[in-house]
């Protein structure tokens, strides 16, 4: 199936749903002159990321070059203060190597604040002219990729949006798209289930271990995975507590694992693992949603599939999020955030069918350009944190 | 027919959400027979959709989410009192405990 023939077509040969520019500071102090660049563009697809710290690090600069040549990027513009550690000529270097058009100002050897900010609005707007005359191609399904998340998750969450982003996600992965689902935190006793699905006997035990990890990991930041409130909420189990975020995954096989920036070689289901290897260094594996989030889009995702039921706000650089509302009371409160309300099967207005059905037409719809809440109230949101990974082995993907 | 304020996840399962809070004394009808709401239950709860022997695993999403303790009658209430976890992790989170007071991840 054609999704568009509308994608945006870069020199590498990944086509985008989104065209926009990037600005990325590279240490958090050029985060404000990278911050004043982009302010007036903000609206016209340019967006800000980038990396706070000022000592070398391998993951950092991973997603740095995934997320930068990402298929939704189409130039970027790279702000470094001059002294940090971030090594701007090998993400400069990688970037023109996928023709994206590429730029880096340091602000030390660019005569401080305001010539920078100068200087860098001068070089946006060439840009943009740029980048406005990428040419456009057919996106076919088996080349669009699309990752899910949950956050802000309510008694409702696994019921009806999970599960209506799994019934999305099997249309998805029938038809030869690539999706991922991540939170090996919360797949903590679904290892059985999800072990049985893996597309080979190896492919089960790294799952298998990916989520031992995790648990090893969140016990020894003192990270409980089952509260009191759980149990209020008609939860009873840890397993049961589990499969309404592994809901997500819908009923696929399970075509590999990646780590973050990692692209899926090919069509099918993934699960990322998203904490980190070796001992316990740097925090916790995810310190919010939006470093789940930039996680995903950095191993190619096109769009997000948010569910939640509390009622999150937040979308992202670089990928539109849908945001799909579990609970039918958080929607009425927050309609102007929220693009799918899930929570109508709990009020018996729509079948689970019919809402991952809706899911599925509107993930194609906002990857033929379709605006998404967020993307409309100008949500960019977007963090990167310190982490360490091991790269994959062969038995990762057993189809690449 | 089910009743309309319980929601099957998967036709295998063996037990019903609540998908709205149902008060002490409401009626439901669950396999055929109706059956009288003892004590207030909250949106996300489950009943048993049939009658479940001790021993049983609980099916939700078509997969078992732990095991009956005691056989459960069609429409009760199924949570702490009559299920538990079949799943022995690792790393227990309280030794000799399912729960923990600990932070939720989300």
């Amino acid at each position: 199936m054609i999704i568009t023939d509308q994608a945006f077509l870069r020199a590498d040969g990944r086509k985008g749903i989104r065209n926009h520019i990037v600005v990325a500071y590279l240490v958090e102090c050029a985060h404000h002159v990278a911050r004043e660049i982009v302010y007036p563009r903000r609206e016209h697809g340019v967006q800000l990321i980038g990396f706070g710290g000022c000592y070398p690090n391998d993951y950092a600069a991973r997603m740095m070059r995934t997320l930068c040549t990402h298929p939704n990027v189409g130039g970027v513009l790279l702000l470094s203060l001059g002294c940090e550690s971030f090594n701007r000529n090998s993400l400069r270097e990688a970037i023109a190597a996928s023709g994206r058009p590429v730029e880096t100002l340091v602000i030390q050897q660019n005569g401080g604040t305001r010539q920078t900010i100068a200087r860098g609005r001068q070089l946006l707007a060439a840009m943009l002219a740029q980048v406005a005359t990428v040419p456009r191609a057919t996106l076919h399904v088996s080349e669009f990729s699309v990752g899910t998340v949950c956050g802000g998750s309510d008694a409702t969450s696994g019921i009806t949006a999970n599960p209506g982003i799994g019934r999305a996600f099997d249309r998805l992965v029938a038809q030869n798209a690539a999706c991922i689902f991540e939170e090996t935190g919360e797949l903590i006793g679904c290892e059985d289930i999800m072990t049985a699905r893996a597309a080979t006997p190896e492919l089960a035990e790294i799952l298998r271990a990916s989520v031992t990890k995790a648990a090893r990991y969140y016990t020894v930041l003192g990270h409980g995975s089952f509260a009191p409130g759980n149990a209020e909420g008609g939860l009873t189990t840890m397993e049961e507590k589990s499969m309404g975020a592994y809901a997500k995954s819908g009923a696929s096989r399970i075509s590999g694992l990646l780590k973050p920036g990692d692209l899926p070689p090919r069509g099918g289901l993934y699960l990322l693992d998203v904490v980190p290897d070796g001992e316990v260094r740097f925090g916790f594996p995810n310190i919010n949603d939006n470093a789940e989030i930039a996680e995903l889009i950095a191993c190619g995702s096109h769009v997000i599939l948010f569910s939640t039921g509390r009622g999150s706000v937040v979308g992202s650089a670089i990928s539109p999020v849908i945001k799909v509302c579990a609970n039918p009371e958080t929607f009425r409160r927050m309609t102007d955030d929220m693009d799918v309300d899930a929570g109508r099967i709990l009020e018996r207005r729509a079948s689970l069918e019919e809402v991952g059905r809706e899911i599925f037409d509107l993930t194609l719809a906002v990857a033929r350009g379709g605006i998404t809440k967020s993307e409309a109230l100008g949500h960019q949101e977007f963090v990167l944190t310190y982490k360490s990974f091991e790269p994959i082995g062969p038995s990762c993907l057993p189809h690449a | 027919m089910n009743d309309p304020r319980l929601l099957m996840l998967d036709p295998a399962d063996n037990v019903f959400v609540a998908i709205q809070t149902l008060e002490a004394g409401d009626c439901l009808t669950v396999a055929g027979q109706t059956v009288t709401v003892p004590a207030r239950l909250a949106l996300g709860h489950k009943l048993a959709a049939r009658a479940i022997g001790a021993g049983e695993r609980i099916l939700k999403y078509r997969v078992p989410i732990g095991s009956a303790t005691r056989d459960i009658a069609p429409g009760e209430h199924v949570h702490l009192h009559n299920m538990k976890s079949d799943y022995i992790p690792t790393y227990t989170l309280e030794s000799g405990s399912t729960f923990s007071a600990g932070h939720d991840h989300h």
